[in-house]
């Protein structure tokens, strides 16, 4: 770095600036729309010029969508609500069952092991809708359709792969050796992994339970098949903005900018465990 | 201080490929106070003993008992044992100082009387100066010392040091041995040692227990060791150069014990020089493995003769390596010599110091003209 030329250094900018605009134009573009009437957002040629409205997220927080149509209640709050409660509790739940099963994989030489890890890994390849006709049979017979637990138990498809393979990872890559030494002195086993073990792993835990979350989320198709509206996320219910009387794609843009706030302060606060995590973790490993 | 027991103890791996028998029938009994080291080459079973009895490795097979009670079925916290390890292991977010107290925060002692015995320990160990660094910001060196203080800082039934000096500087090393040892001693701590460096395991233990393919060669005081080496192993394993051996075929007559060592060379003793018993035994199995140590092998006017390959000052003393019949065997002599690589050169050495052995099962028959 010390030694580029001045001529390096701007064409490093300049390559920086093309992957910003790149990455970021949607997201600035969304926000502008999410500002502005359907007749402004349509108009040819579009425009830059146009006067700041607050009415799409008013819309979306009252539940009140006033069109040329006439009025139409909105959930979209109570979508925001699903969204997280099942994120937050199918990431929660699978550090809870996760975190311990990637211990036991990185330490333990067992019977049938890497094929367990394996198969619980393939849940990520397969496509969601491949289980999904199966899942909505069972879900009807068990009677879990349209519940949040259901909802959260099929996210575990999504979270616990993930969870199980970053923070796995992550505890290969600590010497067994500390955790003896911590034990030799007399502290159990139990002292041990939840002393020296977890916080050891924590930034690969914190990178895998943000990814979970982000994947979790974005998830669109589980809670479209398996939940009716009441029960369904942002993603779903972003859907509802498609009317009989056209697209509201100021409200669209709304939503999404309120739904991706979530996770992008989220991803913003925890930056630094993301990177270290999962370039430390699971790549190395 | 408590007595360790390690009766008829195996560890066995099983794996895919096969199962790996890693330390077979071993019997270990370790004195209160008593500083034991376990020496042998990689692989030899000398760590998985040591893991065995912190409890990391269950035993396949025996117990150990630590003050006459059954440990092997205990888990490692409560065995009462402070182990340093190879690889350091130190606790990555707690600085020197913090690693080295954490073993006594659960001890109950004053605090005072915790960060006393902290600074002691560090002062003996010469890390006195990093004690508010972190891990991984101090040498490989510095962060062995700061395990074995975390070690040795407790109040343990035994300490199990695990290739405690591996990492540190040789002056540093001596230096380091001898306070490690006053303070052992001093503190009547039952000790055992892992390491593959005999100078270590001469330099710290009462006692050297050799291992190799996970079976006990020898346990005894380094002097009888090298003296009286229990078979070719431990007689070629301990002492630096190593043991020269020879095939040779014993003749006893009434008056001399004469050996036809292979090459044609033939040393002839006064049969007073041996045992009657010894010299009866090799009048029964004549073939023998003769072993001759560096330092009993000496130059001048003697039955072997040979040719100068290289001769080697050290400072303190002559390596000599000299051709015998095809054989290169090495002389050590405590006094500078200077011979021409190719000249002639006659060896001898004394009835005194021959180790006999046995040609098939290498066990030692004699050492110095009377039985093993």
């Amino acid at each position: 770095m010390d030694h580029s030329s001045s001529l390096e250094k701007i064409l490093r900018s300049v390559a920086i600036t093309l992957v910003l605009i790149f990455f970021l134009f949607p997201i600035a573009w969304i926000f502008l729309m999410s500002l502005q009437t359907n007749e402004t957002i349509l108009r040819i040629p579009p425009s830059l010029a146009f006067t700041p409205i607050i009415d799409n997220y008013t819309a979306l927080i009252t539940g009140q969508l006033r069109t040329a149509a006439g009025s139409l209640q909105l959930n979209f709050m109570q979508n925001m609500f699903n969204s997280v409660l099942l994120s937050v509790c199918s990431v929660a739940l699978s550090l809870v069952l996760g975190v311990p099963a990637a211990y036991a994989f990185a330490r333990f030489k067992f019977r049938l092991g890497e094929d367990i890890a394996f198969t619980l890994l393939s849940f990520r390849f397969a496509p969601a809708l491949l289980v999904l006709l199966p899942l909505s049979l069972y879900f009807k017979t068990l009677g879990l359709t349209n519940t949040y637990i259901g909802l959260i138990w099929v996210y575990q498809l999504i979270c616990l792969p993930l969870i199980l393979w970053i923070v796995r990872g992550y505890f290969e890559d600590i010497s067994p050796d500390i955790e003896h030494a911590y034990r030799i002195a007399g502290n159990s086993w139990w002292k041990t992994f939840t002393r020296i073990s977890i916080p050891l792993a924590k930034p690969g835990i914190a990178a895998a339970g943000l990814l979970a979350f982000i994947f979790a989320w974005n998830n669109f198709v589980f809670a479209l098949i398996l939940a009716s509206a009441d029960k369904q996320p942002v993603t779903v219910g972003a859907l509802a903005f498609v009317t009989a009387s056209g697209i509201q794609y100021g409200q669209i843009a709304a939503a999404i900018i309120i739904s991706i706030t979530p996770t992008l302060a989220l991803a913003l606060y925890a930056q630094r465990y993301l990177v270290e995590g999962l370039s430390m973790g699971a790549v190395k490993g | 201080m408590a007595e360790l027991g390690i009766a008829k103890v195996d560890k066995i791996y099983h794996s895919r490929k096969g199962d790996v028998h890693a330390v077979r029938a071993l019997d270990l009994v370790v004195k209160p106070g008593e500083i034991v080291a376990l020496l042998g080459s990689s692989g030899c079973g000398k760590t998985s003993t040591l893991r065995m009895i912190a409890g990391f490795e269950e035993v396949s097979n025996g117990s150990i008992t630590l003050g006459g009670k059954p440990i092997h079925t205990l888990p490692p916290a409560a065995r009462g044992v402070a182990m340093a390890f190879e690889a350091y292991s130190l606790y990555p977010p707690l600085t020197i100082g913090e690693n080295m107290s954490f073993a006594l925060k659960s001890s109950k002692l004053p605090q005072a009387e915790q960060d006393k015995r902290v600074k002691a320990m560090a002062g003996m160990l010469e890390i006195a100066d990093i004690l508010n660094k972190y891990p991984t910001s101090v040498s490989g060196g510095q962060q062995q010392r700061a395990s074995l203080g975390r070690a040795l800082v407790r109040d343990a039934g035994l300490y199990l040091l695990d290739e405690p000096m591996g990492q540190l500087e040789p002056q540093l090393r001596a230096v380091l041995r001898g306070r490690i040892k006053h303070y052992l001693r001093e503190h009547k701590c039952t000790t055992i040692l892992v390491t593959h460096d005999q100078t270590e395991a001469n330099a710290l233990a009462d006692r050297i227990a050799v291992m190799e393919g996970g079976v006990l060669q020898q346990y005894a005081t380094p002097a009888e060791l090298k003296a009286r080496p229990a078979n070719l192993f431990t007689g070629t394993f301990i002492g630096e150069p190593p043991m020269n051996v020879f095939t040779a075929d014993a003749k006893v007559s009434s008056d001399t014990v004469a050996f036809g060592v292979e090459g044609g060379a033939t040393l002839t003793y006064p049969a007073a020089d041996f045992s009657q018993s010894l010299r009866e035994m090799l009048a029964r199995t004549p073939r023998i493995a003769l072993g001759i140590r560096p330092h009993a092998l000496h130059l001048g006017d003697g039955p072997v003769k040979g040719k100068v390959m290289a001769c080697q000052w050290l400072g303190d003393q002559t390596h000599v390596a000299v051709d015998v019949a095809g054989r290169t065997v090495v002389s050590v002599s405590q006094e500078r010599v200077s011979r021409a690589p190719g000249s002639d050169v006659a060896l001898t050495v004394a009835a005194g110091d021959l180790h006999l052995f046995e040609t098939s099962s290498g066990k030692a028959i004699a050492h110095g003209g009377t039985l093993a």
